[in-house]
């Protein structure tokens, strides 16, 4: 074996400078490097999620994305409006709560012009896996009972609490906050309806 | 030592999981399903097979004071690479990995054989450690993420073979305990024999 590079104090920095100076090099070329799939990885998914939860449409609702400040100070909703041939269709609302299990949830919800929920999609959750996990639609069927309901005549609050929504079996907590996030939006896109 | 006891012993043997029981934070967290545990392995085999080389080529650069902070940097490196390539390549499996990805620096199964095994062996055995201790790993965290899905989702690797759920406890913390619990007893018995 080589001998070893002595422990003084000019080596030891020497070592250290080159160890970083080399792991930064490469770590600014692989961030360049994938700076763009990631962006567009994102970016998919986030058109996915409108998708499903809007009628079809021909505009991209992305370029029209406009932003609405929301009851919680520093915080923005993020409009998604749905055209089909310049008619409205409906509007996706990027909304999110505070009241989860762990840390914030993140909602796609779709509204249809006159209100009616469409359709919602979970965009970030870290829920417990098996019980707060289920307010996602790969989990189970929980989440479908808002789709055609019109939050006009039907009351956004767990049922445990005096509302009309079924909370998931164990999973109060989660589902109050799934419930909290689609109500926020909801909120929201009757105060900004034009 | 032969070539093949190096590649070999990380399997079985010296298993890092059912063995040497390092690792276990990674271990415990992500193997609610047999693929999270399988491609939390892989992800480990690889930062542990590139830090194996790396190490093992600058041994006899790096000073021995400071010889942890410089494999810790070498290991971080790594983990972030494979970390920013999988949110750009593979953003679903990114999505249920995510938080558990920059553990890996902290990995003590990654820091232990660079410096118990790659600082003191030539390029290519500890390719082999490397190689070896990282399957071993994989091995171990699929099984319990395979036996974990079966007993608290009803499923294998997403195939899910009954209705409703199964025993929750399983997919929580403390299935993972229970069924690790019973995995070492079972190795502990091979290894023995």
């Amino acid at each position: 074996m080589a001998s070893k590079t002595e422990s003084t104090f000019r080596n030891m920095l020497l070592a250290l400078f080159v160890v970083s100076f080399i792991s930064a090099t490469t770590l600014g070329y692989v961030y360049e490097f994938t700076k763009e799939p990631i962006a567009i990885a994102k970016l998919k998914k986030k058109i996915a999620a409108i998708k499903k939860v809007v009628p079809e449409f021909t505009n991209d609702p992305n370029a029209d994305m406009y932003k609405i400040a929301s009851d919680i100070k520093g915080d923005t909703l993020e409009f998604y409006p749905a055209y089909k041939d310049s008619e409205l269709v409906g509007t996706a609302i990027k909304t999110f709560s505070d009241l989860g299990f762990t840390k914030r949830i993140y909602l796609m919800v779709g509204f249809l012009a006159d209100g009616t929920i469409h359709n919602i999609s979970v965009l970030e959750h870290a829920e417990t896996p098996g019980l707060g996990d289920k307010m996602d639609k790969k989990k189970s069927k929980w989440s479908e009972q808002f789709n055609g309901k019109n939050p006009a005549n039907y009351k956004l609050i767990v049922s445990k609490d005096g509302g009309d929504v079924d909370a998931i079996t164990a999973a109060t907590i989660s589902s109050r906050a799934y419930t909290d996030a689609v109500d926020r939006a909801y909120k929201a896109f009757i105060e900004n309806k034009k | 030592m032969s070539k093949l006891t190096i590649l070999t012993k990380g399997i079985i043997k010296e298993n890092a999981v059912f063995v040497l029981f390092l690792g276990l934070c990674p271990t415990l967290g992500t193997t609610t399903s047999a693929i999270n545990g399988l491609a939390m392995g892989l992800a480990t085999t690889f930062v542990l097979v590139m830090s194996n080389i790396v190490v093992s080529m600058v041994k006899s650069l790096i000073p021995d004071k400071v010889r942890i902070p410089a494999f810790i940097v070498i290991i971080a490196t790594f983990v972030t690479v494979v970390e920013l390539t999988m949110q750009a390549f593979l953003p679903d499996l990114f999505e249920v990995l995510g938080l558990f990805i920059p553990l890996i620096v902290v990995n003590c199964v990654i820091l232990g054989r660079a410096e118990a095994f790659a600082s003191k062996n030539n390029v290519f055995d500890s390719v082999l450690d490397g190689l070896g201790m990282g399957l071993g790993f994989a091995f171990a965290l699929t099984v319990l993420g395979g036996i974990r899905e079966i007993l608290g989702s009803g499923a294998l690797f997403g195939f899910s073979f009954m209705e409703g759920d199964g025993m929750l406890i399983f997919v929580l913390a403390p299935g993972a305990f229970i069924v690790l619990g019973y995995l070492i007893a079972i190795s502990n018995k091979i290894n023995k024999a």
